[in-house]
């Protein structure tokens, strides 16, 4: 049984101009020390589906589906009860290391509040094992340092103590939610080794949200290809780049400028990301799509296996969509 | 060799900053942002200038725009030293350089329309420039730079970000400058619109003869735009060469540091790579170390570089390098 099973999850926000779907029907599973990539655009729901996995929507946001953990389904938890997952088996880390600590607290107390709360732990032992844990994501000097404040560290310090903090309660799945997005990238190279040494140390399942594909390369066993709140396609990531079967992974490769190779001109994706109010009622992507057929725009194309282990959504067959 | 049409010499921008709480009598702290920089951007050339956040670029491309005080050095465009421009050299000098920013939104006017945020630059330097005509060179720019002149009355907020990235991009070549410094001009756009916008520039350049000062931390971006790249680490410059000896064969152990980051969308390469990571962060410029200022997160670091701040020393053609113990090394293989 997978550990985390997404079914049929569909997030609608409440808004001005009506209901807005953010996420569409997105079904996927994450395995027992499997390493899962959500990868998508702004507006492609990649956040979203995070945020409604952890009960973190917005007030004017609501999920629908299932979320199976371990056979429980998160999205039916009284808060109280989702709590105990949240820390226990999920964590989360979040793009931005400064807005989700918090300003006025040490950085011992943030920590060992979650330690005394969750593990009953007194202050003293929680104090020390935080320590230990900022040790583990290798922030020098710990045990003196651990008495800051957040300001006092520096961004990639700071996403350290959110990692660690995240992996207190020893969670089997943690979720980043582009994780190094505001980091420098020597820093972002170090957090990113950081994090899978202890993926590999605590056996804990994954899910990367990010819209790096270069980080997804490195990093993640399976992907996710998301736009406009559905799953484009999804497999093995050394597959998927190899041989995109679905004409948006297929530009959005085409689409990144490459340090190791000489290419005169970057292939574009013609248009705009989509307008989450105003999508076609067939295939998201039909409107920039150059393999775009008269049924794309009406005709929403299932999302079908057709490969090991891999899936797509798209009417053309994989054949003709070549890298 | 032409004439360079920007010339930077031995350039330092030093900003005074005031602690909180200070006594009036409490010396200010000195940041320093960019220190003993030189360079020239040759006509019709694209300079691209990379560097982790705090390394100086946009203080750089500010100087040069005229908008920060120069501490000390030059900048000559046209052979005309910056600080000692009259009034209306000045004001020519504002309308030969133009700017391109990161945040397409935010460097929009949310209360003026496309029309009126890209006319203004042209009515301030022509102000007896007759309304059609204004209103025609504002269709033809936009039409230039791919947005349907109709749109000419609608507000920024209506546009996405590569539609608001291409009104700036509009708004900076009105006047037809010779040179285009663009801050960032592509970090806040998703992946498929930035590919637009980078073909978009590359095009401009070459159609209206720009030269053009490139800022970007993402270095495959500017290796993919630029002729030359300027590598800066906390505002020093380490390497200058062209755009692939600086990606294929760095000297500097800061530039072969940064190369080993950068993430290779490709899973075999990715994990197949061998990559010593830099250690450490940035440190606070308000201190920088003294001699050569990387020495504190360089692998090749020895007694000596505390001491004084390395010369830039000439490698090989237009390729130079701020590092004694500077040696080629191929980082990444070349698909």
């Amino acid at each position: 049984m997978a550990l985390l099973d997404v079914r049929d999850l569909t997030v609608t926000f409440q808004t001005n101009d009506g209901p807005v779907n953010a996420v569409n029907g997105l079904s996927f599973a994450v395995d027992t020390h499997e390493t899962l990539a959500i990868v998508g655009e702004s507006g492609s729901g990649k956040s979203q589906t995070a945020f409604a996995i952890m009960g973190l929507l917005a007030r004017n946001g609501g999920a629908a589906g299932q979320a199976l953990f371990d056979g429980t389904d998160l999205l039916t938890l009284s808060p109280r009860q989702l709590n105990r997952v949240r820390a226990n088996q999920i964590a989360m880390i979040f793009q931005d290391p400064m807005t989700s600590l918090n300003p006025y607290m040490r950085v011992s107390d943030q920590m060992a509040e979650v330690l005394q709360l969750h593990r009953g732990l007194s202050k003293r032992d929680a104090v020390a094992e935080a320590a230990q844990m900022l040790d583990a994501v290798r922030i020098p000097d710990a045990k003196a340092r651990i008495g800051m404040y957040p300001h006092e560290f520096s961004g990639g310090m700071r996403q350290r103590i959110m990692i660690a903090m995240a992996l207190l309660c020893r969670p089997r799945l943690l979720i980043a939610d582009e994780p190094t997005t505001a980091l420098d990238v020597t820093v972002q190279a170090q957090i990113m080794q950081l994090l899978a040494d202890i993926r590999e140390e605590f056996g804990t399942a994954v899910i990367l949200i990010t819209h790096d594909l270069g980080i997804v390369a490195g990093f993640c066993d399976r992907t996710l290809v998301l736009y406009g709140g559905q799953i484009m396609e999804e497999g093995p990531t050394q597959a998927i780049f190899d041989d995109p079967s679905h004409p948006y992974t297929s530009g959005l490769l085409k689409a990144v400028p490459r340090l190791d190779r000489d290419d005169a001109d970057l292939l574009t994706i013609a248009g705009e990301p989509p307008d989450m109010s105003h999508l076609p009622a067939g295939c998201p992507f039909s409107p920039r799509c150059d393999w775009v057929r008269d049924e794309c725009p009406g005709l929403k194309p299932p999302l079908v296996p057709f490969a090991a282990d891999r899936r797509r959504a798209c009417h053309v067959a994989a054949e003709e969509i070549t890298r | 060799m032409t004439e360079p049409i920007l010339s930077i010499r031995d350039l330092s921008v030093i900003f005074d900053i005031r602690p909180r709480g200070a006594w009036p009598w409490t010396p200010s702290l000195r940041l320093h942002a960019v220190s003993g920089l030189s360079v020239d951007v040759a006509p019709g050339e694209i300079l691209g200038l990379v560097g982790e956040s705090g390394s100086g670029k946009s203080t750089l491309a500010r100087a040069v725009v005229g908008t920060v005080p120069v501490t000390s050095g030059e900048i000559r465009f046209e052979g005309s030293d910056l600080a000692a421009m009259s009034p209306q050299d000045r004001r020519r000098h504002r309308r030969n350089v133009q700017m391109v920013f990161q945040d397409p939104l935010a460097a929009l006017n949310p209360r003026m329309t496309v029309g009126d945020i890209i006319a203004e630059p042209l009515i301030t330097h022509d102000p007896a420039t007759p309304r059609a005509e204004v209103k025609a060179r504002v269709r033809e720019i936009m039409d230039r730079v791919g947005l349907l002149p109709n749109l000419i009355n609608r507000y920024p907020h209506e546009f996405s970000g590569g539609q608001c990235q291409r009104i700036g991009i509009a708004r900076a070549l009105i006047l037809r400058p010779k040179l285009l410094i663009c801050d960032e001009p592509v970090s806040a756009l998703d992946v498929s619109v930035q590919a637009q916008v980078v073909n978009l520039l590359r095009e401009l350049q070459s159609d209206f003869g720009l030269s053009m000062i490139f800022i970007a931390h993402d270095l495959s971006v500017v290796k993919h735009i630029s002729d030359r790249i300027v590598v800066m680490y906390l505002g020093r410059p380490m390497e200058v060469g062209p755009a692939e000896a600086i990606t294929r064969t760095p000297h500097h152990p800061y530039t072969q540091g940064l190369i080993a980051s950068v993430p290779i969308p490709d899973p075999r390469l990715e994990r197949a790579r061998d990559r010593p990571l830099m250690e450490g962060e940035l440190p606070s410029p308000l201190a920088p170390p003294s001699g050569c200022v990387f020495r504190t997160r360089c692998p090749k670091a020895r007694p000596d570089c505390a001491r004084a701040v390395p010369p830039m020393e000439v490698v090989a053609d237009r390729h130079r390098v701020a590092c004694p113990y500077h040696e080629a090394q191929k980082v990444l293989q070349q698909a």
